[in-house]
């Protein structure tokens, strides 16, 4: 699933992290999401959302070609993964971790964020390809 | 191993600068879960009796929940508590935001803070890094200031929690700021923070909280959501948030206004949550883990000033709005602004201005005494009484200590409209036509505080329907005299719900205002935690800290007993002046006869002191 986002809906409640982390690592441990909340306070009172947007930039970067696209999603495959981390260097949009293993991870469009956020300030992405 | 928490204490010597880290111990996670409940043991252990509330021997301590960040609805409450300045007894009060799951994700339940800073600082916990540096140029600064400083300086990770010039200058219900907008506003707690030089705490969290069983709590979880989006309040109650109430309040006669003369105001339609909506909102801002924000972020413009604000909330309406009589939703939310900056709890920062100026109307302060004339109605009035609130300057020196001890110093019968309880001001419902609520007001353990029990709704409708039904019903025609029967029972029911919240480190909101079910928390805990408890064991826990409270203000207020329980005489003497209820008063005798049977039904003596028996049931001696 690509995510969309509508920042304007955002309350800042962090449950997409929450649950991001519990999914992906099966951990309480929003500081590992793969994708982050900014709140611009006091003014202009607005949140900001970084999320992958599948941009590919890991995949360039990546010497190994262990991360591959599929139906316009990036996924990594661990067997090929060397844990040089150039991919997590390389995202414009940091929105790449580090596990504690040292594997680089990445959203994998599991869409548990859509699913909870309560605002539906984080979506799915229904023009894009395998969405 | 204790699932769910983060498993260890975090104690910082301010004096000497040094820490100490040990385990959270099972004992007092069993006996006491978590939050409130750690807050009042460690304050009641470790505070000898007699000492200054603002000096270096108070303490305070900084308590997250069992359920605190972690994948549920309202997760991100923490509980503050010390040795209340405002009342010499119990503090405690409560924020959301994201303070506490940081705190947790940085490896530690709890904070303890004793001794004093030798200068006004920092405290900085980045996960298992601890520094305190010195705050030289944030002195004097407002709350929100010092907070975006700090962000700018630190990293938007960090969670920030402040006091303004307020909480420096020891103003007793100066209040904790965090996130732009949330504060632990009661009891005086940042005064006491003041006291010790600590300007702002800031922590980092980049670890986990472990959970017994993370797949199922997350199923588990996922679903609470999913009840909470079904509910219909969701879908109407969380757009005007806690303002939501304020047509209903003034309804049924229960909205305190011009300082309590009276609980109906004929303005509520401009201050309600339909006019934030309308003429103030930004964003809807949710602490950790909400689906319901309650926070109404906006942009006020007036004549005295304009200002990005958080709020205002119900209470602040109430108070600011209602009791100082600002009739437009703009002054009430520059007013917000104003105490959210100098670090003032709004409830008591706007009974205490309200009470100033009846004493002006009342002839008891003259324009020379107060510096100038003031008005209900005036919001220059009101900010230029804040702000020498704050710096304790002139008649704010005095106004700066509540007005129970105000009263006492201007004297001239003004004790009858000082309305507090134990030193605390009350906060937003007028009790005339209410015993129910007004006896909640009058036993809570921090003095006249909503958040211990809320029976206002059963007061007007005899069930227990949550808020957003109530405002659904209305009040259903005139509003008859409501009975004290029954109401003991309600009250000391809602005694131990409604902390049990603080207890568990959650929200409350998802529960009283759209019926959210507390089944979800019983199993919740037990994936999270790796143990059953039930919600009436819960409940049980939540009983014998509330008798911890009580026995704690006898240890520590000399004479504390029956005396401390009563409201304003305005309350008992002085009939409503308008509104649906005007005329009406609950008579000495009446609150009487409901104080020996609350007493009774606690296991206190005649005089509101513990019986033996009881300390010793709830395993308290």
């Amino acid at each position: 699933m690509k995510l969309k986002v509508k920042e304007e809906q955002c309350s800042g409640c962090n449950v997409c992290r929450v649950v991001c982390t519990l999914q992906n690592f099966g951990a309480v441990q929003p500081s590992q999401a793969l994708l982050r909340i900014k709140g611009r306070f006091p003014e202009p009172g607005t949140y900001q959302i970084a999320y992958c947007n599948q941009c590919g930039d890991c995949a360039d970067a990546c010497p190994e070609d262990a991360i591959k696209e599929k139906n316009g999603e990036y996924n990594i495959d661990y067997d090929l993964c060397t844990q040089c981390l150039l991919c997590v260097d390389s995202c414009p949009l940091e929105v790449m971790v580090v596990t504690e293993a040292g594997y680089p991870a990445k959203c994998t469009g599991c869409g548990k964020c859509v699913k909870l956020c309560p605002r539906q300030a984080v979506l799915a992405d229904r023009d894009a390809r395998g969405s | 191993m204790l699932y769910g928490y983060a498993g260890k204490i975090l104690k910082i010597d301010l004096s000497s600068g040094k820490h100490s880290i040990e385990n959270t111990p099972q004992k007092l996670a069993e006996e006491y879960l978590g939050g409130r409940g750690f807050v009042a043991r460690l304050l009641y252990d470790m505070i000898e009796p007699g000492i200054d509330p603002l000096g270096p021997k108070n303490v305070v301590v900084i308590a997250t929940g069992p359920l605190s960040g972690h994948l549920l609805p309202g997760s991100g409450k923490t509980h503050f508590g010390a040795l209340s300045p405002a009342t010499g007894g119990y503090g405690d009060s409560n924020l959301g935001g994201h303070f506490g799951p940081n705190l947790k994700y940085a490896g530690y339940d709890c904070l303890i803070l004793t001794g004093a800073a030798d200068r006004l600082s920092t405290l900085v916990i980045d996960n298992d890094k601890i520094e305190i540096f010195a705050e030289d140029k944030l002195q004097g600064r407002g709350a929100i200031e010092a907070e975006k400083d700090l962000k700018d300086r630190l990293g938007e990770e960090f969670q920030i929690l402040t006091i303004g010039p307020a909480g420096e200058n020891r103003v007793v219900y100066a209040c904790i700021s965090h996130d732009f907008g949330r504060q632990a506003g009661r009891t005086g707690v940042a005064a006491v923070l003041g006291s010790k030089n600590i300007k702002a705490i800031a922590v980092r969290g980049s670890g986990n909280i472990p959970v017994f069983n993370p797949k199922a709590a997350q199923k588990k979880g996922e679903e609470m959501y999913k009840v909470c989006f079904s509910k219909p309040g969701f879908k109407t109650w969380t757009p005007y948030g806690t303002a939501s109430i304020t047509g209903w309040a003034n309804e049924v006669g229960a909205f305190p206004t011009r300082n309590f003369q009276t609980s109906y105001a004929d303005f509520h339609h401009k201050i309600n949550g339909q006019a934030i909506i309308d003429r103030l909102l930004v964003t809807d801002k949710g602490c950790f883990g909400c689906p319901t924000p309650c926070g109404k972020y906006g942009y006020t413009k007036t004549a005295v000033g304009s200002a990005y604000v958080e709020g205002p909330e119900y209470e602040s309406i109430a108070t600011l709005g209602g009791s100082c009589c600002l009739e437009e939703i703009e002054e009430v939310a520059y007013a917000n602004y104003v105490c959210d900056q100098l670090g003032l709890d709004t409830i008591s920062a706007g009974v205490v201005v309200s009470f100033a100026i009846e004493c002006f109307e009342k002839g008891v302060l003259s324009a020379e005494d107060a510096g100038r004339e003031i008005s209900f109605g005036s919001l220059e009035d009101v900010v230029y009484l804040l702000e020498k609130i704050a710096a304790r300057e002139g008649i704010g020196a005095i106004l700066a200590d509540g007005v129970k001890t105000a009263a006492a110093a201007f004297e001239g019968g003004s004790e009858k409209y000082a309305i507090h309880v134990k030193g605390l001001e009350w906060s937003g419902y007028e009790c005339r036509n209410a015993p129910g609520m007004m006896l909640s007001y009058m036993t809570a353990d921090v003095g006249a505080h909503h958040n211990r029990s809320w029976a206002l709704g059963y007061d007007v409708s005899q069930s227990d329907a949550d808020v957003s039904e109530l405002i659904e019903a209305g009040a259903g025609g005139p509003m008859e005299i409501s009975s004290p029967d029954g109401k003991v029972d309600h009250v000391i029911s809602m005694q131990h719900s409604r902390p049990l919240y603080d207890t568990l480190g959650i929200c409350r909101l998802q529960t009283m205002e759209i019926g959210f079910e507390t089944i979800h928390y019983e199993e919740v805990f037990e994936l999270i935690a790796g143990r059953k408890i039930t919600w009436q064991e819960m409940l049980f826990i939540s009983e014998r800290i509330w008798q911890l409270t009580r026995q704690f203000n006898v240890k520590h207020i000399e004479g504390f007993g029956r005396s401390w329980d009563y409201p304003p005489e305005r309350f008992m003497e002085e009939p409503v002046a308008s509104g649906p209820n005007k005329g009406r008063f609950i008579e000495r005798k009446i609150l009487d006869n409901m104080l020996d049977e609350y007493y009774e039904k606690r296991g206190w003596d005649e005089n509101g002191v513990p019986k033996p028996e009881t300390l010793a049931y709830f395993r308290l001696v």
